[in-house]
């Protein structure tokens, strides 16, 4: 845990002050502006406006039912599959416009990990892992064997599995699934990556390995994530968003966040006084 | 808040591949609609020197002579409505009771091989309904059933007079045999759909088993009457079990014991060697009556089925 | 009525009770006189058909009237070439027609669709066989395997697509998530991910739609019409199992009642292993490892 908190010192003072070094735009990973998402008409998130730098992880924290996972939905496109849902406002993905990609090519810089693990049932372990380039169409068997193997490593898994990577994956425990999962998702080379409430399924010690995954990830990829616990909010963020009632309260850097919060509400939450 | 005061909408571009793929579904699922218009175009127009000629006199005209060119559905049509509701009265209450035995009395790990055995008689061919019919069935109605009832209900005029065996009665009760898995199975779904809490609540005041599953029936009738309605369909259109055993004779008599033809048998007995073509306009004709009759029917009982089975 | 005045009434309780074992009784007694047609159909057609069932029958041709013994060799080639042509007509419509409702379930198109289906489930087969007649028979001016295999298709259909449409509906909405987010297509991942899981369920509706079909024969009377002779190609008559037992089921002589009830038991006995098989493959479906 030492670890974790020196590094995020060496972040901290980076945050919330982009728009006033306008040279560094270009270090946002994802930023949106009045980004409202709608279910037969009512909003669900209303005109949240945040900047997230890359190489960084972001927590979103609130109640349940204040438009967390709805956020980071809207940002890989996973509402088109919700037939009533809208979106307005702007989203950027590196500084570019959102629209101006397909939704397929937009989930492949922008991966995500969901909170019940969900491997394809059908496929064996190592299919799963390569599942995103074999679906598109990647067959070259001696570089999936490699980029199988790699991923697995990146994503802890490979000595647990390496002796049975052609049994089916639900085999696997629901810690090793996520996992997979994870495994999964970045091997399709992200660079953002979204996870909503990955832990959230899963026992004590699975859940210290994701979070010490998410520790390492912050090299390579930028991450946001979902989660209810605060505890894992201040464990592996940099920064934190708190959201109600679909709007955003607060962002602010989470040592902050959790000890003199700006806003009235957020300390209120995050003492536990409702939630 | 209006949506649109919330700026641009983000709208995701498909890639030409979904766009493709979901057209090439919709396609056939539109293949599927117009199969069933085309189906009633094609007969509509098919029937239509039936049509010119005998108008609506068709469907209360007794007269259905080849030879001279004169036709009448009447008798089919009588022929269908009373033996496919002679079937829905006989199969309805032990459909239900199969259903409440399924359901609430018969034990779990009986149950799963009970219900594989009704359902096996839905899907049993209608041509080995009617073999068996023929030489099993009907030998025993005549030995036994229509002597008892010509015995002691004789005096009713239904029972009354000549046993042949094959008949109206005959078909109206292996139409019933047929239309019981259906009926049961639909009644069963609505039963399930019926929250548990409510028998609950009945128990705890103290009423029997029966009167709480008689409460959950009454809940349910809506759904029931679904599937009887759906079973009724069933029973109409049903062709070769009823050709075989309904004795095939165009007359309207007040005995069930007599002989008697269905919209669907006479088509199947007639179309293939029918001669002028006014002739096969006519079955056309009935068989468009028959498309109608099953169409209301199936989309009223839809109706009445989904309205239950929704709610839960 | 409350609980209180129950009690206080022990005659009124008594007389319920006895309601009460007689509605449960009459409930197992309905179950019993349901399930007895079907012990009798099934062991009576069991017992007259193997008796008759020999190589000949699956064999020989039928032999002229009044000559002893032949077989139904055309007739179950018929039936198989007419289940292969409604199949290329039933198998598509139908997975095409349920993924429509099943995953672009949006629409009021999709509505219209799944009514429809259960409506088309209801009409007739006599009336699809009608319709067969108009748009093939008549064109081509005379009955043909191609006419009959077209209304097999049709009443392939519905079977077909509702089944489609409830085995997509059971794969859990996770894992199309977990596949479109890995930058794979939407229909990419109906195909292979979506399609894929369910594919057992599906290919059980299959068997489903063709064990229906096989028994199929009121629309095939003046589509197909029959044939005593081999026949293969599929613009002339052709031999169906169904029709072949229809056709000796009410002729007057006890050896083609005898090959009959073979027919028929061959029918019974496809249906029984089919019907046997989806409850295996659907009861396994799904439990536990999603």
């Amino acid at each position: 845990m030492m670890d974790i908190e020196i590094l995020k010192e060496g972040v901290f003072d980076e945050a919330d002050d982009s728009e006033k070094n306008p040279e560094k735009e270009y270090k946002n990973a994802v930023s949106t502006k009045d980004l409202s998402v709608y279910f037969n008409k009512r909003a669900a998130i209303d005109k949240i406006s945040l900047k997230i730098k890359k190489n960084t992880v972001t927590a979103i924290i609130g109640p349940s039912g204040c438009g967390k996972s709805t956020f980071l939905r809207s940002l890989n496109l996973m509402h088109d599959l919700v037939p009533k849902a809208r979106v307005f406002g702007e989203i950027f993905i590196h500084n570019e416009d959102i629209n101006n990609f397909n939704a397929v090519d937009i989930r492949k810089k922008v991966g995500m990990v969901f909170q019940k693990p969900n491997p394809f049932p059908t496929m064996s372990i190592y299919d799963n892992v390569v599942a995103g380039l074999k679906l598109n169409g990647y067959h070259k068997k001696s570089e999936l064997d490699e980029i199988a193997e790699k991923n697995l490593k990146y994503s802890g898994l490979w000595e647990e599995v390496k002796d049975r990577l052609k049994t089916p994956a639900v085999s696997l425990s629901g810690g090793q699934q996520q996992r997979l999962c994870i495994a999964r998702t970045i091997a399709v080379k992200p660079e953002i990556i979204l996870m909503d409430e990955p832990s959230s399924a899963l026992d004590p010690i699975s859940t210290s390995k994701i979070e010490e995954l998410i520790y390492h990830f912050r090299e390579y990829y930028t991450i946001i994530i979902v989660t209810h616990n605060m505890q894992q909010a201040a464990r592996v963020s940099d920064q934190t968003a708190f959201l109600y009632l679909g709007k955003l309260i607060e962002f602010s850097k989470t040592r902050r966040m959790f000890t003199n919060p700006k806003e009235k509400l957020t300390e209120e939450y995050v003492t536990g006084k409702f939630g | 808040m209006d949506a649109l005061d919330s700026g641009k909408e983000i709208k995701s571009k498909k890639k030409a591949g979904d766009i493709i793929f979901e057209n090439i579904t919709l396609l056939f699922a539109l293949i599927l609609v117009g199969l069933v218009v085309f189906i009633a175009i094609e007969m509509f127009l098919d029937s239509s020197q039936s049509r010119s000629k005998f108008g609506f006199g068709f469907i209360f005209s007794q007269n259905w002579d080849p030879v001279k060119e004169e036709f009448g559905a009447l008798t089919f049509i009588y022929g269908t409505i009373v033996s496919s509701l002679l079937a829905l009265l006989i199969s309805l209450p032990v459909s239900i009771g199969v259903a409440v035995f399924l359901s609430e009395i018969i034990h779990k790990s009986l149950r799963t091989s009970i219900s594989f055995l009704i359902e096996i008689l839905a899907a049993i061919p209608s041509i080995i309904y009617g073999f068996w019919g023929i030489f099993v069935f009907a030998p025993f109605m005549r030995s036994t059933v229509q002597p008892f009832l010509n015995t002691y209900f004789g005096f009713l005029p239904f029972f009354k007079g000549q046993i042949y065996g094959t008949g109206l009665l005959t078909a109206s009760v292996i139409l019933a045999i047929m239309i019981t898995p259906i009926i049961s199975s639909i009644t069963r779904d609505v039963l399930k759909a019926i929250p548990v809490s409510q028998r609950e609540a009945a128990y705890a005041l103290g009423a029997t088993k029966w009167e709480a599953i008689k409460m959950a029936l009454l809940n349910a009738r809506s759904g029931i009457l679904g599937g009887s309605v759906l079973g009724l369909g069933r029973a109409i259109g049903e062709t070769m079990a009823v050709t075989m055993v309904i004795g095939n004779k165009a007359q309207i008599k007040e005995s069930l014991f007599e002989p008697a033809y269905s919209m669907a048998s006479v088509i199947a007995n007639e179309f293939a060697e029918a001669s002028g073509s006014i002739h096969i306009s006519s079955l056309i004709e009935i068989g468009l009556i028959l498309f109608g009759v099953t169409f209301i029917i199936n989309s009223l009982a839809r109706v009445l089925i989904y309205s239950v089975t929704r709610k839960a | 009525m409350t609980t209180s005045s129950i009690l206080k009434n022990p005659s009124n309780l008594r007389r319920r009770k006895i309601t009460n074992s007689v509605m449960l009784m009459l409930c197992i007694l309905a179950a019993i006189i349901t399930i007895l047609p079907l012990l009798y159909i099934f062991f009576y057609t069991t017992q007259s058909g193997v008796s008759s069932l020999n190589i000949d029958f699956f064999t020989q041709l039928p032999k002229p009237v009044g000559e002893e013994g032949g077989g139904m060799a055309n007739a179950i080639a018929g039936s198989a070439i007419l289940i292969g042509i409604g199949a290329m007509i039933g198998i598509p419509v139908g997975i095409l027609s349920g993924i429509y409702i099943s995953e672009y379930s949006k629409s009021f198109i999709s509505t219209i669709v799944k009514f429809i289906t259960d409506v088309l489930s209801g009409v007739p087969s006599i009336i699809v066989g009608i319709f067969a007649y108009g748009i093939i028979v008549i064109p081509m001016q005379r009955f043909s395997a191609l006419a009959g295999g077209f209304a097999l298709g049709i009443l392939m259909i519905p079977t077909i697509t509702k089944i489609t449409e409830e085995m997509l509906k059971l794969v859990p909405q996770s894992l199309r998530e977990a596949s479109l987010a890995l930058g794979v297509s939407r229909w990419k991942t109906t195909l292979k991910i979506v399609l894929k899981t369910a594919s057992s369920g599906i290919v059980t509706g299959v068997l489903l739609a063709i064990a229906r079909a096989a028994g199929e024969t009121a629309p095939l009377l003046f589509t197909s019409f029959g044939n005593s002779f081999w026949q293969t190609s599929i613009d002339e008559p052709m031999a169906a199992l169904p029709l072949q037992i229809f056709a000796y089921a009410i002729s007057p002589y006890d050896d083609w009642h005898r090959q009959a009830w073979a027919g028929a038991f061959v029918l019974i006995f496809l249906v029984f292993v089919v019907n046997l098989i989806v409850r295996i493959v659907t009861r396994n479906k799904f439990s536990g490892n999603l």
